[in-house]
Parts: structure tokens; C-alpha cells; sequence
């Protein structure tokens, strides 16, 4: 039986808040299906006890002084927005 | 020699000794823009005007004797994820239509304070994700040695720009060969630093452990001379190294005696077009007679980089494009309620490729499914960085094709996002250990099409990879043969 089937497809695009038309959602299934299928080629490995690589470079933390520098304006950092009003980023009502 | 045909340290000599003008210099760019981009669609927005300022200033400068930087006069191309300040920056998405930017990307800075003349923003696949310029949302663009062939991906349109002599300069950015392979296509020069060699700072990310910005140019000196420019610490990203900087000409003509090269076994394999697997052949030739020892390594995880790689960039990417959601910036879909404006949005804004991404990454760290595949991959990377560092001790670069094909047709993969993905095949697992790479022209098809060979350096050692890069154009002129576009127009 496949991993991935319609519902599983459904699912995800609900978790990455991406609506997916049925032509899509039966489209990715078969692809994502396809592609999966060749990821599990590293389930040939054995990786036990194998650190994880996150990240290419061995830097852990970054320090720097704490300056005070000027950011971005208001009015530039709304300049891009959609929808402004009253000097904030406006969106649909989440409360009712 | 017409104008657009110097390399850009021509063009840089010839302004400072007052052979031609950085403005005619600039008009010539735009001349050939408007008499070749309509026929292979390279350019997403040009900006006339601010080049012909920044020209304008080189020129008043050396006039009145004031110093002028490295890349005084020299038109550069932009690859359309680095964000440039007031100027539209779109990833080739329609979710990024008409931004501008409010700040410049770190290397956008650096390259116009070093004097270079912004000609405009080039085309690339949406946000990156592709290898062909076809994810596009706008338009593919054709490749100058063939107009009916791709030109490679994602920063395609920065390779063929170069490749089309618009621009001797253009910046790129790789995450999984994506300088690289359309080097390699359009027969140009394109290297991806160590990570951490340059900063990321404003470049819209991809997959933020991977992405790198380089220099796309038409020999390994104009690339060394840009590489100068960008490279370097920069507070603005705590990833980007704080090493010095070498001069990257300086040490270019050292040659490559006594150096090792390693030719990987399992690159030697099945699937690679015979004319590319001929072209690499000769190639060692080139290298053993330049002095270089040719020495055969292992790296035994090859075959799993491409799904180590796929796993990891496309969980980075669906973590990153979250940001794109109709509030801060970009489109906006309106809907009932916040979730219904966060979908509607982003079904809207975001093209095919990039959702297919975004699903597989957010499938790879779902609940249940996180230790089988994005788990796996990390421990994967660890196997393949393990590789190279096995492989370094007995040599000090290795040699690859660039990419197992030369350009393909246009729509020829378009249906089948495996294939395509096998098109980075020789270039992620770099980007995967953190090495620089670079690809330069070592060949033709029978069709005339490019080949590219893909030399891996050392961790920050940039130098010796431009140096046996610069030893085999020295030795060859693959390099300065020019796509015959007038018989196409």
C-alpha cells in the first residue's frame, strides 16, 4: 500500500497552509508517492548512532557587542504590506 | 574588440586608462539588452537609469582623480533573490510581485561601493527550486547556444546573461548546484564558495544550511576578481566566516604542480552522457600536463546525496516560505477568516514546484515521519561531509562533471521532478559537506551545446580551486568560444 494516498496529501497541505485544488491534490500524491519512494534509499544505511549534520559549519553560538544602531522605519518596514492601518499590519478578524 | 566582449578586467582597465567611457561602456549593455532579450528573456527588470547614474559617478570620479573601487564601471547582473532597496525583488514568484525591498543584500552593498553598474535583476527558477529557469512564474529563458534548450537553474538567468555577452558579471546564488549546472549550460564560469564565505544577508532564502551566493563571469579571473568583493565577514550573518580575505588574483598564475586531484570512482558511472564522460577524460590530460597528480578516491555515500539533500532542503524551504503569508509583505488573497487568507494566499502566490517542495518538506518533518526521513538525511549529510574528509587527506580537489547532460529541450522534464532533481546530481553533495565548487567550459556536444567540470576545493581554500581552475583556461579556450546568436535571431 502507498505512504502517501489523498488524505495524507490533504493533510499536510492543511499543515502547511497551502489549499491544493483536487487536480493538485491527486497530482502531488502520485509525485510525492514517486519521490518518497527514492528518498527511502537511505533507509539501506544503517545509521545508528550517527550524529545529525544540521548545519555544514561546527559554529555554535555567535556572540557580538550589544550596539544600539538605528532598524528600519516604520513607515519602511510597512511600505511592503498588503494591508496597513494605524501604523500596524492589518489582517481577518482571529477573534469573535 | 567590441565593448561587450572585454572581460570585465578589460573593461575596468580600459575605463581607468580612458580608453572608453563607464557610461558608453553602460550604453552598450543596454543596446544589446534591448536587441537580445526579447529573443531569450533573461532579464526580469532592468534599471536604465540606475545604471547610467552609477556610470555617470565612475566616470565624474576618475575625471577629478578620486579613487575608484575594484569593479569601477563594470556592469553586473543580479540574480532576482538578492534584495536591492527600492528596486522590485520578485524570486520569479507572483507572491513577490511589485515588492521592493526596504535595504540592499549584503553583496548588492559591497558591489556597488567596489563601483560595479547594476544593469537589472535576471531571471531564475521560483525562489530557486528548480534546474532549469523553467519554474519561472513569469517566463523561461532560452539558452544563447540554442534557443529551444533550457539554460539551467536556478540562477539561470544570471548564466545567461553572461553566456549572451549582456554583462561580463553576474551574481548567482547555489544550494544545490544552482550556479553550477547552468555555468555548465550556458558555458560559463560559476563558483560556489565555502558556506559561510559569503553573506546571506538579504539574499532570500531557500534552504538556509545550504544557500550560497557566487560569481557567474566568463573566465576564472573575472569570477576570482567578484569572489574578492563579496567575501567576507559581515555582522548581518552569523553564519558568514570571520576569516581573512585573500586576494583572489593575486595568486591565480601559481599553476597547479604537484597538486593531487582526485576523480571520485563512483562519478564514473552509468547515466552520464558520453560526450560530457570524453570531454572529462581529455580534461585530466589537461590537468596531468599542467603537472597536477591525477588520483582516483572514494566517496562511498555518493548515491545517497541527492535524497539526503532533497529531504534536508525541501524541510529548510517549507520552514522558510512560511514567512509568505500575505500579512508583512507580497500578496494578499483575502478570505473569511486568517487560515482561509494564509491558503488562498499562498495557492495564489506560489507556482507548482515550490508547493511540491513545500509538501515534501513539510512531510519530512510531520509527527511520525520526522526520524524516518529528515532524521535520516542529517545522519546522511554526516556520512557524505565524512566522505570528503577522508577523501581530502589523500588530494586536494576533486574532479567531476558538472552535470551529467548537456541543456536539455525546454518542457522536456518538466512532468517528471525526479529526472530533473537528477540533474544536480554531481553538484548537492558541496553544498551538503560546505566545500567550495567551481565549473568551468571543458567541451562541446556534438550538438554544440556546452559541457561543464566541476572542481571541489578545501573548506575555505577558494584559492587553490580558482588557481587549478585558472590553469586549465591558461592551457584551453573552451572558455572564449561565443554562442553563434546571430544565426538564431
Amino acid at each position: 500500500m502507498p505512504e502517501i494516498t489523498e488524505e495524507t496529501v490533504k493533510k499536510i497541505s492543511r499543515l502547511a497552509n497551502l489549499r491544493l485544488d483536487a487536480d493538485e491534490t491527486a497530482r502531488f500524491t502520485e509525485h510525492l508517492e514517486k519521490v518518497l519512494e527514492y528518498m527511502r534509499k537511505l533507509n539501506q544505511l544503517d545509521t545508528t548512532g550517527i550524529p545529525q549534520t544540521a548545519h555544514a559549519l561546527p559554529k555554535q553560538n555567535v556572540w557580538r557587542e550589544d550596539q544600539v544602531l538605528p532598524g528600519l522605519d516604520r513607515s519602511e518596514a510597512l511600505a511592503g504590506a498588503p494591508d496597513v492601518r494605524d501604523d500596524c499590519f492589518r489582517v481577518p478578524r482571529i477573534i469573535e | 574588440m567590441d565593448l561587450h566582449e572585454h572581460s570585465a578586467l578589460e573593461i575596468r582597465e580600459g575605463i581607468a586608462r580612458g580608453k572608453f567611457t563607464a557610461q558608453e561602456v553602460c550604453e552598450r549593455v543596454f543596446a544589446r539588452i534591448r536587441d537580445w532579450d526579447p529573443k531569450f528573456r533573461i532579464f526580469l527588470a532592468s534599471d536604465e537609469e540606475g545604471a547610467h547614474s552609477a556610470a555617470t559617478e565612475v566616470d565624474r570620479k576618475l575625471a577629478a582623480g578620486e579613487p575608484v573601487g575594484l569593479l569601477a564601471g563594470i556592469p553586473l547582473a543580479l540574480k532576482d533573490n538578492l534584495c536591492t532597496s527600492g528596486f522590485p525583488t520578485t524570486c520569479a514568484s507572483r507572491i513577490l510581485e511589485g515588492w521592493r525591498p526596504p535595504y540592499n543584500a549584503t553583496v548588492v552593498e559591497r558591489v556597488k561601493a567596489a563601483g560595479a553598474v547594476l544593469v537589472g535583476k535576471v531571471n531564475m527558477d521560483e525562489f530557486a527550486m528548480g534546474s532549469s529557469c523553467e519554474n519561472s512564474a513569469f517566463f523561461p529563458t532560452r539558452n544563447p547556444w540554442n534557443p529551444e534548450c533550457v539554460v539551467g537553474g536556478s540562477s539561470g538567468g544570471s548564466a545567461a546573461a553572461v553566456a549572451a555577452d549582456l554583462v561580463p558579471l553576474a551574481l548567482g546564488s547555489d544550494t544545490g548546484g544552482s550556479i553550477r549546472q547552468p555555468a555548465a549550460f550556458c558555458g560559463v564560469t560559476g563558483l560556489k564558495p565555502t558556506y559561510g564565505r559569503v553573506s546571506r544577508f538579504g539574499l532570500v532564502a531557500f534552504a538556509s544550511s545550504l544557500d550560497q551566493i557566487g560569481p557567474l563571469a566568463r573566465s576564472v579571473e573575472d569570477a576570482a576578481l567578484l569572489l574578492s568583493v563579496i567575501a567576507g565577514h559581515d555582522q548581518q550573518d552569523a553564519t558568514s566566516t570571520d576569516l581573512p580575505v585573500p586576494d583572489y588574483l593575486l595568486r591565480l598564475r601559481e599553476g597547479v604542480k604537484g597538486l593531487k586531484i582526485g576523480l571520485p570512482r563512483e562519478f564514473i558511472s552509468a547515466g552520464i552522457q558520453p560526450e560530457i564522460k570524453a570531454a572529462l577524460e581529455t580534461a585530466q590530460k589537461v590537468f596531468a600536463d599542467a603537472g597536477a597528480d591525477l588520483i582516483e578516491v572514494a566517496l562511498p555515500h555518493s548515491e545517497y546525496c541527492l535524497a539526503a539533500y532533497y529531504l534536508a532542503a525541501t524541510a529548510e524551504a517549507s520552514s522558510n516560505l512560511a514567512r509568505y503569508d500575505g500579512v508583512q509583505y507580497g500578496l494578499r488573497v483575502s478570505g473569511d477568516n486568517l487560515l482561509e487568507m494564509y491558503g488562498a494566499t499562498r495557492a495564489a502566490g506560489f507556482g507548482s514546484e515550490v508547493k511540491r517542495r513545500i509538501m515534501l518538506g513539510t512531510y519530512a518533518l510531520s509527527a511520525g515521519y520526522y526520524e524516518a526521513y529528515y532524521k535520516k538525511a542529517l545522519q546522511v549529510r554526516t556520512l557524505i561531509q565524512r566522505d570528503f574528509e577522508q577523501a581530502m587527506t589523500k588530494c586536494d580537489l576533486i574532479l567531476t562533471p558538472t552535470s551529467p547532460t548537456t541543456a536539455f529541450r525546454l518542457g522536456e522534464k518538466m512532468e517528471d521532478p525526479l529526472t530533473m532533481y537528477l540533474s544536480d546530481v554531481f553538484t548537492i553533495s558541496a553544498n551538503l559537506a560546505g566545500l567550495p565548487g567551481i565549473s568551468i567550459p571543458c567541451g562541446y556536444s556534438l550538438e554544440g551545446l556546452p559541457i561543464g567540470l566541476q572542481l571541489i576545493g578545501r573548506a575555505y581554500d577558494e584559492e587553490t580551486m580558482l588557481r587549478t581552475a585558472y590553469a586549465y583556461q591558461s592551457r584551453t579556450d573552451w572558455h572564449k568560444q561565443r554562442p553563434a546568436m546571430e544565426e538564431t535571431k
